[in-house]
């Protein structure tokens, strides 16, 4: 554990990508298995004991510590895991004969059969082995929240630098694999065969595309590109195949490949084709009714259900809109170039002739201002009555293969611009993780006319947007124009005259009966500082309701 | 007498009405009595100023000849009658010539402790315990997850990384006043002899504590030094520094930061900190509670920092205890930023 909790910590504080990877490459080749395969499963998400909840560790903190210092503490730090072990109290364990803190794989292989009620008394035994790196270390891994700036990918990317193999290789097998790993090791060094990816429905990693800047547009040629409307859903892989006995298995992944399926059972007949061996789509996940796709207003109400009731299928029913085609009985479509795999995606949907997987449209232009013009007015260009569920266009290139992760150049995707409205900072919280020590979570208003006078009333919080130079600049704005402190919360001056004005972006407004300003944004986001603006020229509600209006249709679903 | 009789906070900092003064005032004041150099304790313009013969020294390295109307130097347990209360000066083990005041009202008698440490120091008196029937006491690590640890085994941490890369530079991040000179001392006191190079902004002061005695080594100016000849060296330089264009002169450096602070790992890391070193000069959640246990204070003052925590601890431990919400003070530590000039040495 502790080789394992020295890697974690050193990798806490090494920005750069290519050191990151030296350091997990150099670890892999120094540790021994299984050790190292079960730190690969859990730099991965791979490990699969049921991880300990975050109650259960501050039931195990409040029991040594005082309940309300715990709270301060961890709102201060921001970090379940990192409170728990700056405080947990020195072990009162007699000098001599002490017990040697557990190897990782000890702790991984414990953790899989221990019973509930036991591991409380486990997890403090081993805290009060561990020193503060081991015992964060122990904690990030038992509550499956590393969070400590490693990808998957880079993981995995690290593991195949190992034995000078391709990261793609290893993310192509991965599916198949399970910790600690002991094929994938002796392959990556050079002592057995590639190991065989046998699961029937296995993930591909995902594509995706880039942002496009009015920049990229001079050395794009539009002849090159097919365009779809970027639809306002969850993208998704539904992926159907045979297992060895030969019945039809079907998988719904998310984009990161998370199995999603027993959120959506009421997609999973529409995947069970008989004609076929097996098949995967990529596509987006969106309710329609009537054929007319909703908001994601309303789609959200499908999302982190544990339960999903008969109730919630009949009225949110969910359709897949089919983007690609990944494969088609045993040919992986994935080296074709797009117009090809777009060509079989649309014989194949024909041929499924299902209400509940349909295609999407493609969006005809020749220009780029004609794309312009698609993108400003999607229901003049196609999309109807559907247009307030797209959010963009995308672009894809016509010869391109379909690439794991954001290859540069071949899709783009192109946002319709979001609303922008001038608020006034009102309350600044510090944020967690990374951002601890800075005032990075911000309360904004607008102005209104209410009992005592003009008055500013909070209408949103935003905490990204703003770039690292932005965030210092308003970090010190806080510091110093502070009027009163509540806890973690600061009371920024918020005059006529004196205070910060922030331009606000956000892609759309709901009624909420939540929020004293009666209206909630969609994606808040700082756009800009308005350093020129005096707080007496922010907006007003009246112009946010007057949004609301006009979208009305969206609210009423 | 009431203890707020005597001292009350105030919009311009802790009023004593009595004697006629404000301590550590954050505004203008006719008469001040100040605890210690700091930028946010230590400010130019009032009437008349009592504090330490250093503090005062620092005050005019700072802010020039003209920092205040009058001064008046006052030793470690010397006392003065000021108005209807009697003060007293005693060592706060924070910086060079820090002291806590303990301000004496007919039986009553409240120690405004600034800020304080009870770790040791070589480059200081070391901290003075004052029994008290109310101790005013800082909060800037008033949470239990500050355990500061032994700044000698921090420095044993840089003096491996030294070891481990000599064709690297070691920037080490500090505070110009106070933080870089124990740093400096506790390099000399674990053998460490080679010479120190500084940035320009630490120079004066450096050499004000060398001034008073304080043994620090050989120290040279980084200015002027050729990128090749700092491979293997160590320089002190303010926090601010270490992340900018200043940086270029050496040769692929290794960041490190002298703070309390990097107790807390996405504190180091936020400031992009290779090498966090955990080496504070206010005393840490133990020494916190510790102090305020020795001095037998039935009520607890607390300022600036985690204020409620604190509070909240003194509670459980049956002593009168309330926030003062005194604004202003503790925010020099993250914003301590050379003058523009200096920023270029």
């Amino acid at each position: 554990m502790n080789r394992f909790a020295e890697l974690l910590d050193r990798l806490a504080y090494e920005p750069g990508r290519n050191n990151k990877l030296r350091l997990i490459t150099a670890y892999f080749r120094d540790t021994p298995d299984p050790d190292r395969g079960y730190a690969l499963a859990a730099l991965t998400g791979a490990l699969s004991f049921k991880h300990a909840k975050p109650g259960l560790i501050r039931d195990l903190i409040t029991d040594r510590a005082d309940p309300v210092l715990f709270g301060l503490s961890y709102d201060y730090v921001g970090d379940l895991s990192e409170t728990v072990a700056l405080m947990w109290p020195r072990a009162a364990l007699p000098g001599h004969n002490n017990p040697p803190p557990p190897t990782l794989s000890e702790v991984v292989t414990t953790l899989r059969t221990l019973g509930k009620t036991e591991l409380p008394k486990q997890l403090a035994r081993w805290l009060d082995e561990l020193d503060e790196t081991g015992r964060w270390a122990l904690l990030k891994l038992v509550t499956g929240a590393m969070r400590i700036g490693i990808s998957a990918r880079l993981a995995k990317t690290a593991a195949a630098n190992l034995g000078g193999k391709d990261a793609h290789d290893v993310e192509l097998m991965w599916p198949g694999l399970s910790p600690p790993y002991l094929d994938l090791f002796a392959w990556l060094e050079g002592r057995s065969e590639k190991p065989v990816n046998r699961d029937p429905t296995p993930f591909r990693p995902v594509m995706l595309a880039h942002a496009i800047e009015d920049a990229d547009f001079a050395n794009l040629d539009p002849a090159d590109f097919i365009a779809e409307w970027k639809w306002d859903g969850i993208r998704v892989q539904a992926v159907s195949g045979r297992d060895e006995r030969g019945h039809i298995q079907a998988r719904l992944y998310s984009r990161t490949g998370e199995d999603i399926t027993k959120s959506f059972p009421d997609l999973v007949p529409s995947l069970h084709l008989q004609g076929s061996s097996s098949f995967a789509i990529d596509g987006e996940l969106l309710v329609l009714r009537e054929g007319r796709v909703q908001t994601f207003n309303v789609l959200q109400q499908r999302l982190n259900r544990k339960v999903v009731s008969p109730k919630l299928i009949k009225e949110y029913p969910i359709h897949l809109r089919a983007y690609d085609l990944l494969g088609d009985d045993e040919n992986d479509l994935r080296e074709l170039p797009f117009i090809e795999r777009r060509a079989r995606l649309e014989a194949f949907v024909r041929k499924l002739d299902d209400a509940r997987i349909d295609l999407s449209p493609t969006v005809a232009f020749d220009s780029w201002d004609a794309l312009t013009a698609a993108r400003a007015d999607p229901a003049q260009a196609g999309a109807g009555e559907d247009a307030d569920a797209v959010e963009g266009v995308m672009l894809k290139r016509r010869n391109a293969a379909y690439l794991p992760g954001r290859p540069k150049g071949q899709w783009w995707k192109w946002k319709r611009d979001p609303h922008l409205i001038d608020a006034v900072l009102m309350y600044a919280q510090r944020g967690h993780g990374k951002r601890s020590s800075y005032y990075s979570d911000y309360t904004f208003g607008v102005w209104t006319s209410g009992e005592d006078g003009e008055q500013l009333v909070p209408v949103g919080k935003a905490y990204f947007g703003f770039t690292d130079e932005e965030l210092l600049q308003i970090d010190r704005f806080v510091r110093r124009n502070t009027t009163e402190k509540f806890g973690p919360v600061r009371h920024v001056v918020h005059e006529p005259d004196q205070g910060l004005v922030l331009e606000v972006a956000f892609e759309g407004l709901a009624r909420s009966p939540r929020h004293k300003s009666g209206v909630a944004m969609r994606f808040p986001r700082i756009s800009r500082l308005r350093w020129d603006k005096p707080p007496r020229e922010a907006d007003r509600l009246e112009t946010l309701e007057r949004m609301l209006k006009s979208d009305a249709s969206i609210t009423a679903a | 007498m009431r203890p707020q009789d005597i001292l009350l906070p105030a919009p311009a900092g802790l009023c004593c009405k009595p004697g006629g003064f404000h301590i550590d005032p954050v505004r203008s004041v006719e008469r001040a009595v100040i605890t210690h150099g700091h930028s946010d304790h230590a400010r130019a313009g009032h009437g008349a100023v009592l504090a330490t013969q250093e503090t005062l020294d620092m005050m005019r390295l700072r802010y020039g000849d003209n920092f205040a109307g009058s001064t008046q130097a006052i030793a470690y347990g010397e006392e003065l009658r000021l108005g209807d209360v009697k003060i007293k000066f005693h060592p706060a083990g924070h910086v060079l010539g820090s002291a806590q005041i303990a301000v004496t009202c007919k039986d009553t008698c409240i120690v405004a402790s600034g800020d304080y440490k009870d770790a040791s120091d070589p480059t200081c008196a070391p901290f003075e315990v004052v029994p008290c029937d109310v101790f005013i006491t800082e909060a800037t690590f008033g949470l239990p997850v500050f355990r500061h640890g032994n700044a000698a085994d921090e420095v044993k941490k840089l003096l491996a990384s030294v070891a481990l890369f000599p064709e690297r530079a070691h920037l080490v991040g500090a505070y110009s006043l106070g933080k870089a000179q124990r740093v400096i001392a506790l390099l000399r006191e674990a053998g460490y002899d080679a010479p120190i190079y500084l940035h320009g902004a630490m120079e004066a002061i450096t050499h004000y504590y060398q001034s008073r005695g304080v043994a620090l080594g050989e120290l040279r100016p980084a200015k002027g030094m050729k990128k090749v000849d700092l491979a293997g060296t160590i320089t002190l330089a303010p926090p601010s520094a270490t992340s900018d264009i200043w940086t270029r002169r050496f040769p692929d450096p290794v960041t490190a930061f002298a703070s309390g602070w990097m107790r807390v790992r996405a504190r180091a890391r936020q400031r992009g900190i290779e090498l966090p070193l955990v080496i504070s000069d206010h005393a840490d959640w133990d020494g916190l509670t510790a102090t305020i246990e020795a001095t037998g204070a039935g009520e607890i003052w607390v300022t600036h920092g985690q204020e409620d925590a604190l509070v909240h601890w003194c509670k459980t431990k049956g002593l009168a205890a309330r926030p003062l919400d005194l604004v202003g003070y503790g925010d020099e530590d993250e914003h301590e930023a050379p003058p523009a000039k200096e920023a270029e040495a």
